[in-house]
């Protein structure tokens, strides 16, 4: 369903070029919750921008259903059924949640079925529906907010970075139980950039990715148990373990 | 009234017909239409040049619709209105100019208005500038706004200038007594080679007296704007004001938030922000499917909502 074909790509730094990633292919197939993680740094944001279109590849290719979609822009990537939540969510001066819902489901949705996707996100949706997406949002709330946006473009592939950062452990509970029941129901691939022990345990299959190359790739069953405790998942307090 | 003026009129007063409740329409510096009722009385000035409008104390929800149309090209008219609002009433005023200039010459209109807002009386008012036609000559608008609210009034202003006028200047002055309050919401947009300032000068003059100012604009092309308010706290009271911008293209801004104190309660606060469209914000509007250009008018129609 997406392929990913020796994608390489690099910032300029200081005269020369850092590669941030080097030489990557990958497969992801349909209807699989596929979760990419590693240490930070390793280039795995920047794998999900190159599959939304935020980010150019160097070098390499991109396929979506068979198709190059390389040189394809953002906006015709979203309509060809790529979506992508945010790890920072943006907010916006006078847009409204419901606005934003209504933009993502590409109808002119009532107000109760916008209020639909907030609720499958854990907010009170009548609460939300009128609010701007401003600063007045807490971390947790525009997290969830970004993420029924992407519920309601419902597509065949959804891209999430990090839907961990920058939520307080609370909001994260809830999230757990969003991803496990779109785990349940998915009508699509998802990919999400997590270090998450409990994302990490609701995946089909698991990408280790370090240093801008894969460092393992296969099912859970196969790759959770070996990165358990590394830094790759800190599942606790790794330090205490490997110095005591 | 002609197709033009029509048009005008729905546009800067959202009517498409004779407005219910009180109104006077004013087309090409003559009354088209007026009506009062048993709590709202319009009256012409001596001078010709405007109306007052009296509402009885303690009128409750009814509306008076001022709206100013001209089509005359190289009409220019002073206007000056005053509102006297009773005690106790609750009312809203929609005034509203537009005008459509397809000759060479310039199209002009002053308007100043005064309200007395009277004790614990509550009053929205709306105002809508709004320019169109095709000709060389100008299309200025200059309000004026003087407010002065009694004891516990309240006043909302909107005051809202999207479209096709060329140049303006606003002048605000307000004076509020103890637990008055005023809310300004403005919104402004220019383009092409329009300029636009927005004045406003409030003295919280009475205890338990608050203000909010709060101006956001987009300047696009060339044009350019300038933004100065000053809160004048006087007396133990609450004042914010803010302008937040958008700026595109080789548009121009400057935003001049000043508070005064002038006495130890006074608790006074100003924002302002100047900035381009977050690229981010166009960035996630893509991801929705939308284009660059629909993200970038996405964002600006919210933000002028």
């Amino acid at each position: 369903m997406l392929e990913l074909q020796n994608l390489s790509f690099g910032v300029a730094e200081n005269q020369g070029k850092k590669e941030i990633l080097k030489n990557v292919s990958l497969n992801i197939g349909e209807d699989k919750f596929v979760v990419i993680t590693g240490p930070n740094g390793g280039g795995k944001s920047t794998l999900a921008k190159l599959i939304m279109g935020i980010e150019k590849p160097v070098s390499g290719k991109i396929l979506f259903d068979g198709q190059d979609i390389t040189e394809k822009n953002i906006t015709e990537r979203a309509n060809l059924g790529i979506s992508f939540a945010f790890q920072q969510p943006v907010r916006f001066k006078g847009v409204h949640v419901l606005d934003l819902i209504r933009l993502a489901a590409k109808k002119q949705l009532s107000a109760a079925d916008a209020c639909q996707y907030l609720s499958e996100v854990g907010l009170c949706a009548k609460d939300y529906i009128n609010r701007e997406v401003n600063a007045s949002l807490s971390g947790g709330e525009l997290k969830r907010i970004e993420i029924a946006t992407v519920l309601a473009r419902a597509t065949k592939l959804s891209v999430f970075d990090e839907p961990e950062a920058g939520i307080d452990l609370w909001s994260f509970q809830n999230l757990i139980q969003v991803f496990e029941k779109m785990r349940e129901r998915t009508n699509g691939s998802i990919v999400i950039i997590s270090h998450q022990e409990r994302i990490l345990e609701i995946a089909d299959e698991i990408v280790v990715i370090s240093g801008g190359s894969i460092l393992k790739h296969g099912t859970r069953d196969e790759i959770l148990p070996e990165i358990l405790g590394t830094a790759s998942a800190p599942g606790g307090c790794h330090f205490y373990r490997r110095d005591i | 009234m002609d197709k033009i003026l029509e048009t005008l009129l729905e546009k800067v007063a959202g009517l498409h017909e004779v407005p219910e409740g009180a109104y006077n329409i004013r087309a090409n510096g003559m009354m088209a239409g007026r009506n009062t009722t048993a709590n709202i009385d319009i009256v012409s000035r001596e001078d010709g040049n405007g109306i007052d409008v009296h509402i009885k104390p303690g009128t409750k929800r009814e509306s008076v619709h001022i709206p100013v149309i001209l089509s005359q090209t190289g009409l220019t008219e002073t206007v000056c209105n005053d509102f006297f609002i009773g005690d106790d009433a609750d009312v809203t005023i929609v005034a509203g100019c537009g005008i459509h200039n397809s000759g060479a010459k310039e199209s002009r209109h002053d308007g100043i208005h005064r309200f007395f807002v009277g004790k614990k009386a509550r009053v929205k008012y709306v105002e809508k500038h709004y320019g169109d036609g095709d000709g060389t000559g100008g299309r200025i608008m200059n309000p004026r706004t003087e407010v002065t609210i009694e004891e516990g009034g309240y006043m909302e202003m909107e005051t809202v200038q999207i479209k096709g006028v060329d140049s303006t200047k606003r002048d605000t002055v307000a004076h509020l007594k103890a637990n008055a309050a005023l809310i300004v919401q403005e919104r402004l947009m220019t383009h092409g080679t329009q300029t636009a300032e927005s004045n406003f000068d409030v003295s919280l003059d009475g205890e338990n007296s608050s203000a909010n100012i709060v101006s956001r604009s987009v300047a696009r092309d060339t044009s350019s704007q300038v933004f100065f308010s000053n809160l004048r706290g006087n007396n133990l009271c609450a004042g914010h004001t803010e302008c937040d911008a958008i700026i595109m293209d080789h548009a121009k801004i400057s935003s001049l938030p000043e508070i005064t104190a002038n006495h130890p309660d006074a608790a006074l606060i100003h924002e302002a922000a100047i900035g381009k469209i977050a690229g981010e914000q166009i960035i996630k509007l893509m991801t929705l499917g939308l284009t660059e250009a629909e993200a970038e008018a996405q964002i600006v129609n919210g933000f002028l909502k």
